[in-house]
């Protein structure tokens, strides 16, 4: 069991330096909700299903959303062009 | 710098992590609450003790808690949620989005409902099958830009579920009890009309989480994008 948690912090910290160093913002906030979705798995581990829930529910999936449409007013939703620029 | 930066991050955040781990061992403890676990079922009558702590033992922290996602809603409103009427509408998502957009609503709807009117029994509640409900509602409005949910109607059932969880709390004053404590008439435990008046808070939380932030999708995916 402690194998399975370090890998799943080992997910969660990886995401966290990628929602840095990641330019594409929609890329950024998937890895983002990849560190919420790994914290709600810890949470059922822990034995907290209660939390897990909400964590999942708002955390991964409403916090997520509400990113994504605040990117997306603010302009900076780019999905069809070249790469990141520089 | 910024590599660096990250760097000094990423140690920073690994030391912490070997702190935590030697100070907790990774195990669960299972003494904490060990005192609200032989007396809540008892006195509440929930088989859900999380429920019981946070509609019973401390109901008007939730209320606050309402409080605070209602001004954190209508302020995220406010600020984002203008349109100007000039602006074109998206176009109307493709088939598969649209399809499973059918036919994933009912099934959200009724787990959203399921996950609130059990919160006193399983883990979940309010909250939990509000998010869901909010989630169940915006999904055709993802699928169809151009369809948008009724605003009066939203605001509508999140002030009713908002003052009933008020009015509730004051009717138990009648009886001579503080505000918001719980009823007594516990029911048979584990059943789900149980528990006395928890339910009945809990599907006043979830029906104004979901109306909130229903609203709040909607609204914000209503206003124009930015090119």
């Amino acid at each position: 069991m402690e194998f399975l948690i370090l890998i799943i912090v080992a997910i969660m910290l990886a995401s966290a330096v990628a929602v840095l160093l990641l330019k594409d913002f929609l890329a950024a906030l998937a890895a983002f909700s990849v560190v919420s979705l790994g914290l709600s798995v810890l949470f059922v581990i822990l034995r907290a299903p209660d939390v897990a829930m909400t964590e999942a529910a708002i955390g991964a999936g409403l916090s997520s959303l509400l990113f994504a449409l605040a990117i997306r007013r603010l302009g900076l939703w780019r999905t069809n062009d070249a790469g990141p620029e520089e | 710098m910024r590599r660096f930066t990250s760097a000094l991050f990423l140690i920073g955040l690994g030391l912490l992590i070997v702190a935590i781990y030697q100070q907790l061992g990774l195990q669960a403890s299972s003494n904490i609450g060990q005192a609200i676990n032989t007396v809540a079922a008892d006195q509440l009558g929930a088989a859900n003790f999380v429920t019981a702590v946070v509609l019973g033992y401390r109901g008007l922290d939730t209320l606050v808690e309402l409080t605070i996602l209602f001004t954190a809603a209508t302020a995220g409103a406010l600020v984002l949620g203008t349109r100007k009427p000039s602006t074109k509408r998206d176009p109307d998502a493709g088939f598969i989005l649209q399809t499973g957009a059918d036919l994933l609503f009912p099934l959200l709807l009724i787990v959203g409902l399921y996950i609130i009117m059990h919160g006193h029994l399983t883990p979940g509640g309010g909250f939990q099958g509000g998010v869901i409900l909010a989630s169940a509602f915006f999904l055709p409005i993802l699928a169809r830009p151009g369809s948008s949910i009724d605003h009066h109607w939203v605001s509508f059932i999140e002030g009713l579920a908002g003052a009933s969880f008020i009015y509730i709390g004051l009717l138990v004053m009648f009886d001579g009890k503080a505000f918001l404590s719980p009823v007594a008439g516990n029911g048979v435990f584990g059943e789900l009309f149980s528990a006395g008046t928890l339910p009945l808070l809990y599907a006043a939380v979830g029906l104004k989480v979901g109306a909130e932030l229903a609203g709040l999708l909607a609204n914000l995916s209503d206003t124009e994008a930015v090119d």
